[in-house]
């Protein structure tokens, strides 16, 4: 008959309104600036830069400022400039490191590709989305210090891949020192035999030695 | 024990006048009328802008709470500053006219349409002896004012001087003056069985109760409950509501006459359909439901504005549940419902109160028939109507794609 269509439907309205005072499941609004959803770990929003230490977050970034993101970077929003002197890095080489390292918040459009190209695992990319500011131009060009993250926010916001990170790193370090070891060995073994053939120089091999000259 | 008081001489059923005489009885004799008049003017410029004000925030409310959301929640506690956060905003906001537009038509048009809404109230009894204006065909009146709103909305669409709201004005007259008749039909068996077109006489005729429990509503009677159906789907039609809200519906054609008002304007418009909306509603109360009358005899305690005010309110929930409900109709498929439909049926319903008006005095048995041959005439034309509205139309058959 005529209306029992219409009624029906009244009767789905009214059991939505009164459910969603009793059952909690027919509400699912979250109310957002007092409760947050979990971000799903692969989230992502803008990059930060990945230093070892919470406390000196300048003196161990993982960036060895070798521009190649800021070459890959599609709307160019990177800016590097390099450091004249060196730091020891994450694995124990000696390189050199960002004196300035700029992006413009404005401008980036989060494509992660930094993040891809980098070979040092130094950028990574942020959950970080309350990022408004009451400034247009200065408070939306971010420097090092502000990107600047330690290690520990990395395992916080994305533990499978920070671990994963951190086991590869530390099996550089080892392999780095193995390799020094092996070469310190091989120069003292030169050493004690004078009487070798004076072709068979061997290379010189640079130790590590993490000398502060900055 | 105590004799229990007439409920006309209880003090909050005489607070009201009370209350009126204490203000006027300090205005000389002669413009004692003119202050009555003025301060119902004020109560029903407050009682109804605030109702305004918070149906607004109810239907905001609960058309979040029907789609499983919680609605505004934000301004104060509850969201219940909303409406003066709303009231701010669209105040403030900038007044534009189109250059070309016709600039003395287009300030009109918001205005006569609250005019009129607001006339609309002054025939309506909200409690005992509680009617601004006693007019011996006070229905009459109120619908007269009524049609009003169709010259308001072509004022609009006319001098906006854009081809979009012209059209959409032609199409809201076409709407407007289709759901014009079947809502007219449908209380004129109102007044065939209570003689009188005098909104107060209406009421009157609806008080008391058959068998001490059973209310004389209009609404209990066979062609009173087909008349009160089809007034409020004309009323529906005829305030813009939703389902029938084609002259503003937004999402698909702009928002029809509307399109070229803003900040206060449109607040007038705005207000107009709620005040419209609202007035509709009283009438219907007025007309079907019994007026102020309490259902019961023991509930007689509580005062007549009160029972006006809780029928009124419910009401207009319904308005809103049937807006969070339907989804809106096309053109030619609401105007097929008015005149294929709506219009038959009330016609038939005047010889359903034809024949209840001669059938007055059977008793007994002869009740029974009475009532039975009456739900017949209204059922029969219901269905077999029905039937033909909706002929190879529904139920719809769904072929998805393989």
């Amino acid at each position: 008959m005529l209306g029992s269509g219409l009624l029906q439907g009244l009767g789905v309205t009214a059991k939505n309104l009164v459910g969603s005072f009793h059952d909690p499941k027919r509400l699912t609004t979250v109310e957002y600036p007092e409760q947050k959803t979990k971000l799903p770990e692969a989230y992502r929003n803008f990059p930060f830069l990945v230093s070892e230490s919470a406390e000196d977050p300048m003196g161990t970034l993982r960036c060895v400022a070798c521009q190649i993101c800021e070459k890959e970077c599609p709307p160019q929003c990177i800016f590097i400039e390099k450091s004249k002197d060196k730091k020891p890095d994450a694995t124990g080489k000696m390189q050199i490191y960002p004196a300035v390292f700029l992006i413009d918040s404005s401008v980036c459009m989060n494509c992660q590709i930094c993040v891809e190209v980098c070979p040092f695992d130094a950028i990574k990319m942020d959950h970080e989305y309350e990022i408004a500011t009451t400034e247009r131009f200065n408070a939306l060009l971010l420097d090092r210090e502000a990107l600047a993250k330690p290690n520990s926010y990395f395992h916080e916001i994305r533990p499978e891949e920070a671990a994963e990170v951190d086991g590869r790193l530390a099996a550089e370090r080892k392999a780095a020192e193995e390799k020094a070891k092996a070469a310190a060995l091989a120069k003292a073994s030169a050493a004690a035999k004078p009487a070798a053939p004076p072709s068979a120089v061997p290379p010189k091999a640079e130790p590590p030695k993490p000398s502060a000259s900055a | 024990m105590t004799a229990p008081i007439n409920p006309a001489d209880s003090l909050l059923e005489r607070a009201p006048q009370a209350l009126r005489d204490l203000v006027t009885s300090h205005f000389p004799q002669p413009w004692r009328w003119f202050a009555n008049g003025l301060l119902a003017d004020v109560a029903i410029l407050a009682v109804f802008g605030l109702l305004f004000a918070a149906l607004t925030l109810a239907e905001r409310k609960i058309l979040g709470r029907v789609q499983n959301r919680p609605g505004p929640n934000r301004t104060g506690p509850f969201g219940l500053l909303q409406p003066i956060a709303d009231g701010i905003k669209m105040l403030s906001k900038e007044d534009i006219v189109p250059r070309d537009a016709d600039h003395l038509l287009h300030f009109l048009a918001p205005v006569t349409l609250l005019a009129s809404a607001i006339m609309a109230f002054a025939v309506i009894p909200y409690g005992r002896n509680l009617v601004p204006v006693d007019l011996d065909a006070g229905v009459l009146y109120f619908f007269c004012v009524g049609a009003t709103t169709e010259l308001a909305v072509f004022m609009a669409g006319w001098s906006s001087h854009n081809k979009y709201s012209l059209l959409a004005a032609m199409r809201a007259l076409a709407q407007l003056i289709s759901y014009e008749l079947p809502l007219l039909l449908s209380w004129v068996p109102v007044v065939m069985i209570s003689g009188t077109l005098s909104t107060t006489g209406i009421v009157a005729a609806q008080s008391g109760w058959r068998w001490g429990w059973m209310p004389t509503w209009h609404v209990f009677t066979p062609w009173g409950l087909a008349g009160f159906i089809i007034f409020m789907v004309s009323a529906l039609a005829e305030s813009n509501r939703s389902p029938f809200d084609l002259p503003e519906a937004e999402s698909e054609l702009i928002a029809g006459h509307l399109t070229e008002y803003s900040g206060c304007k449109y607040v007038f418009f705005f207000m107009a359909e709620y005040f419209g909306m609202t007035a509709l509603s009283g009438m219907a109360v007025t007309l079907f439901l019994g007026g102020w009358h309490a259902p019961l005899p023991a509930l007689e305690f509580i005062p007549s504005y009160a029972w006006f005010g809780i029928k009124l309110i419910s009401l207009l929930m319904g308005f809103i549940w049937i807006r969070a409900t339907f989804p809106r109709l096309r053109m030619d498929q609401l105007t097929r419902f008015a005149w294929k439909f709506l219009v038959p049926l009330a016609l038939i319903n005047l010889a359903t109160a034809a024949f209840w008006s001669l059938s007055f005095g059977w008793s007994g048995p002869m009740l029974a028939a009475r009532c039975g041959v009456a739900l017949v005439l209204v059922i029969v034309p219901f269905v077999l109507l029905g039937r033909r509205l909706t002929a190879g139309l529904a139920p719809r058959s769904y072929a998805y794609a393989t």
